[in-house]
C-alpha cells in the first residue's frame, strides 16, 4: 500500500498547493520560474520569495515530524550533480518550465505546450536513464 | 495576504513533495527506468502526478470561473501558445538533466533540508544554467 498511498497523498497536496496559489494570487506554481525570478521580490513580487521559503519550510517540517521520509541517501558525484544542474537550468529556462509548471499546472490547464513539453522531458529522461543504466552509472 | 498565501502554498507543495517520495532521486530514476534496466519499474510518480493533475484540473476549472484571484486584480497566466524549437529543445534538455541525477527543481529545493553538498552544487549550477540562457538566447 505504501507504494502508491504516500505518492498519491503527496500528489493531492501538490495539486492543492497549485490550486491555492492560483485562487489567491492568480499565479502558476512553476518552481523553476518562481525560483529564477526570485529577485523580483525586491520590485513588488515578494510572493516569489515567500513561496520558495515555504517550499523549504515544508521539507524542514516533514524532516522534523517524520524523518523516515528523508531516510534515503543522495549518492551523486559532484560532476554528475553539476552537469545535471546545468542541463536542468538551461532546459527549464529555454522550455519555460519543469515538472511543476508544465507537468502539473500546465496539464491541469489543458495547455498544448505543456502537454508536448511533458511528453518530451519524460521521453528524454527515460532514454537518459536507459543509456546510463547500460553504462553502469546507477544512483 | 499575497505573501502569506504564497508561503502556505509553498509549504503545502514542499510537504507534498516530501511525503510523495519524489525527493529521493532513486524513486525518480526508478520511474524513468521504464525498461527496468537498473531496477524494477517504480510507478510512484504516476500516482504523484495523477493526484496533482486531477486536483489541479478540477480546481483550475472552478477558479477560472472567477473574474479575478482573491488577492490580485487579475490572473497571470502564460500567454505563449507556440510549440516551437525553443520549447522542444528546452524540454528535451531538461529531461536529460532530470534523468542524469533524478532531481528536478522542486525536490532540489526541498532537499536543502538534507544539507547535502551535491544538492547545493545542483541548485547553484541550475541557476547558472538559467542565467546563461537569458544572456545567450533572446
Amino acid at each position: 500500500m505504501d507504494t502508491f498511498l504516500w505518492p498519491l497523498v503527496g500528489g493531492i497536496l501538490i495539486g492543492l498547493s497549485a490550486a491555492m496559489l492560483l485562487l489567491f494570487n492568480g499565479r502558476v506554481a512553476g518552481i523553476s520560474g518562481i525560483l529564477f525570478n526570485c529577485h523580483k521580490a525586491f520590485v513588488g513580487e515578494g510572493w516569489r520569495a515567500f513561496f520558495i521559503v515555504g517550499l523549504i519550510v515544508g521539507g524542514v517540517l516533514i524532516k522534523f515530524i517524520s524523518p523516515e521520509f528523508f531516510s534515503f541517501d543522495i549518492n551523486l558525484s559532484f560532476p554528475r550533480a553539476i552537469i545535471a544542474g546545468l542541463l536542468v537550468g538551461v532546459g527549464t529556462k529555454l522550455g519555460s518550465g519543469c515538472t511543476s509548471g508544465h507537468g502539473v499546472c500546465g496539464l491541469a490547464r489543458l495547455s498544448k505546450r505543456s502537454f508536448i513539453a511533458t511528453i518530451t522531458f519524460m521521453l528524454t529522461g527515460a532514454i537518459t536513464v536507459f543509456i546510463m543504466g547500460q553504462l553502469g552509472a546507477t544512483i | 495576504m499575497k505573501n502569506i498565501m504564497a508561503l502556505l502554498s509553498g509549504a503545502v507543495f514542499g510537504i507534498g513533495l516530501s511525503v510523495s517520495g519524489m525527493v529521493d532521486p532513486k524513486k525518480v530514476i526508478g520511474f524513468l527506468d521504464i525498461a527496468g534496466s537498473q531496477t524494477p519499474w517504480d510507478a510512484a510518480l504516476v500516482f504523484v502526478m495523477g493526484g496533482a493533475v486531477v486536483i489541479g484540473l478540477a480546481a483550475t476549472h472552478l477558479i477560472r470561473m472567477r473574474q479575478n484571484p482573491v488577492c490580485d486584480s487579475q490572473f497571470h497566466m502564460p500567454t505563449n501558445k507556440l510549440v516551437d524549437k525553443k520549447l522542444l529543445s528546452g524540454a528535451a534538455l531538461f529531461g536529460i538533466g532530470w534523468g542524469v541525477a533524478g532531481i528536478c527543481p522542486g525536490p532540489a529545493l526541498v532537499n536543502i533540508v538534507q544539507l547535502n553538498s551535491q544538492i547545493f552544487a545542483f541548485i547553484a549550477s541550475m541557476l547558472i544554467g538559467q542565467f546563461l540562457v537569458t544572456k545567450i538566447v533572446k
